[in-house]
């Protein structure tokens, strides 16, 4: 039995992702809030996912963008090194493209919105409602949070409770707090 | 059902795809044909229209391949003529003539006649055996036979 060696896998994964063959590519990033799914379309990055457990990840993708989803490394390299910019505390916004065409128009307004708040700052879920002109949809603005399609890119975890609570995350609190601290908004 | 993510489709296939092609070009000549198979696997794979027989699928993929290979002029070695009398390739017309019959017996004969695959190929296409593929094979070729004379 001839194995395919991890030469010849990656020589195809690179050939279908340069031949524009792909509706997603993606692949795995380490960070030190894990190793986080990255994928993304030729519009731009289009999912970072947390604990994904690939297989229903994919099928979500492959319903969203099209079934040519492939693990292919190049195409997430520049969103890889823009991660690993932010978590070594050198890079305070990212500059990648974003797929958010999909997306219903109320969740894209609050997720632009969102994008505008600074790294090191944080804002509660009613202001970034005010801000989305829809001031009474607080809890309407959590949901968007938490269905997130790019976090830490687009950075919910900066969004608040009134009481100064962190409230919820979808990563789970904990990182939340860590991504928080890293930006220096608590201590 | 939609076929799956191309991701799965390939890691499930890619091992006994690589594998049938070593078997017939040689491991030296089967990684050229390994990745053409499988990009001209996604290029079709937006028009499936469902996710079943997809082994079969992507061992006649391999097949077609592996002819092309075959076909290619090369300085180092005398290969065997694959083209049927008239010049056309044997299974071209056959693929056609075997669109009528249910899928496991289509493939069996096109792999079996159209593309010379031996039946422990065919039954690893099919996901079962030699044995299972040759009746494949026989009852698809009765049925083709019935319904010319009829």
């Amino acid at each position: 039995m001839n194995p395919v060696s991890p030469e010849l896998d990656r020589r195809f994964r690179d050939a279908a992702a340069s031949e524009n063959l792909l509706d997603v590519a993606y692949d795995f990033v380490d960070t030190p809030v894990g190793s986080l799914l990255v994928a993304t379309s030729e519009r731009g990055l289009c999912r970072i996912s947390y604990d994904a457990e690939p297989e229903r990840e994919l099928e979500r993708l492959a319903r969203t963008f099209g079934v040519r989803v492939l693990r292919s490394p190049k195409p997430v390299d520049e969103a890889r090194r823009e991660l690993d910019e932010y978590f070594e505390g050198n890079r305070r916004r990212f500059d990648l493209r974003l797929d958010l065409a999909l997306l219903a128009d109320f969740n894209r307004r609050v997720l632009d919105e969102l994008a505008r708040v600074p790294y090191g700052e944080v804002v509660t879920y009613g202001e970034l409602a005010a801000r989305s002109e829809r001031p009474r949809a607080a809890r309407a603005v959590g949901t968007v949070m938490n269905r997130n399609p790019l976090p830490i890119v687009l950075p919910c975890h900066r969004v608040i409770g009134a009481n100064g609570k962190l409230v919820g995350y979808g990563g789970g609190l904990e990182r939340k707090e860590q991504l928080l601290r890293l930006e220096g908004a608590i201590l | 059902m939609s076929p799956p993510p191309f991701e799965l489709f390939y890691e499930e296939h890619r091992e006994e795809i690589y594998g049938f092609l070593v078997r017939r070009l040689g491991s030296q000549r089967a990684e050229d044909a390994f990745q053409e198979t499988f990009l001209k696997a996604l290029r079709a794979y937006p028009k499936l229209r469902h996710g079943e027989h997809l082994r079969a699928w992507a061992y006649t993929i391999a097949s077609r391949v592996a002819i092309d290979e075959h076909r290619r002029p090369r300085a180092d070695a005398e290969l065997p003529e694959l083209e049927s009398l008239d010049g056309r390739p044997a299974f071209a017309q056959l693929e056609h003539l075997a669109d009528a019959l249910p899928p496991t017996e289509r493939a069996a004969v096109v792999l079996r006649y159209g593309y010379d695959l031996d039946y422990t190929d065919i039954g690893a296409a099919l996901g079962s055996n030699a044995t299972a593929a040759r009746q494949a094979a026989s009852s698809g070729i009765r049925r083709l036979r019935k319904k010319e004379s009829s």
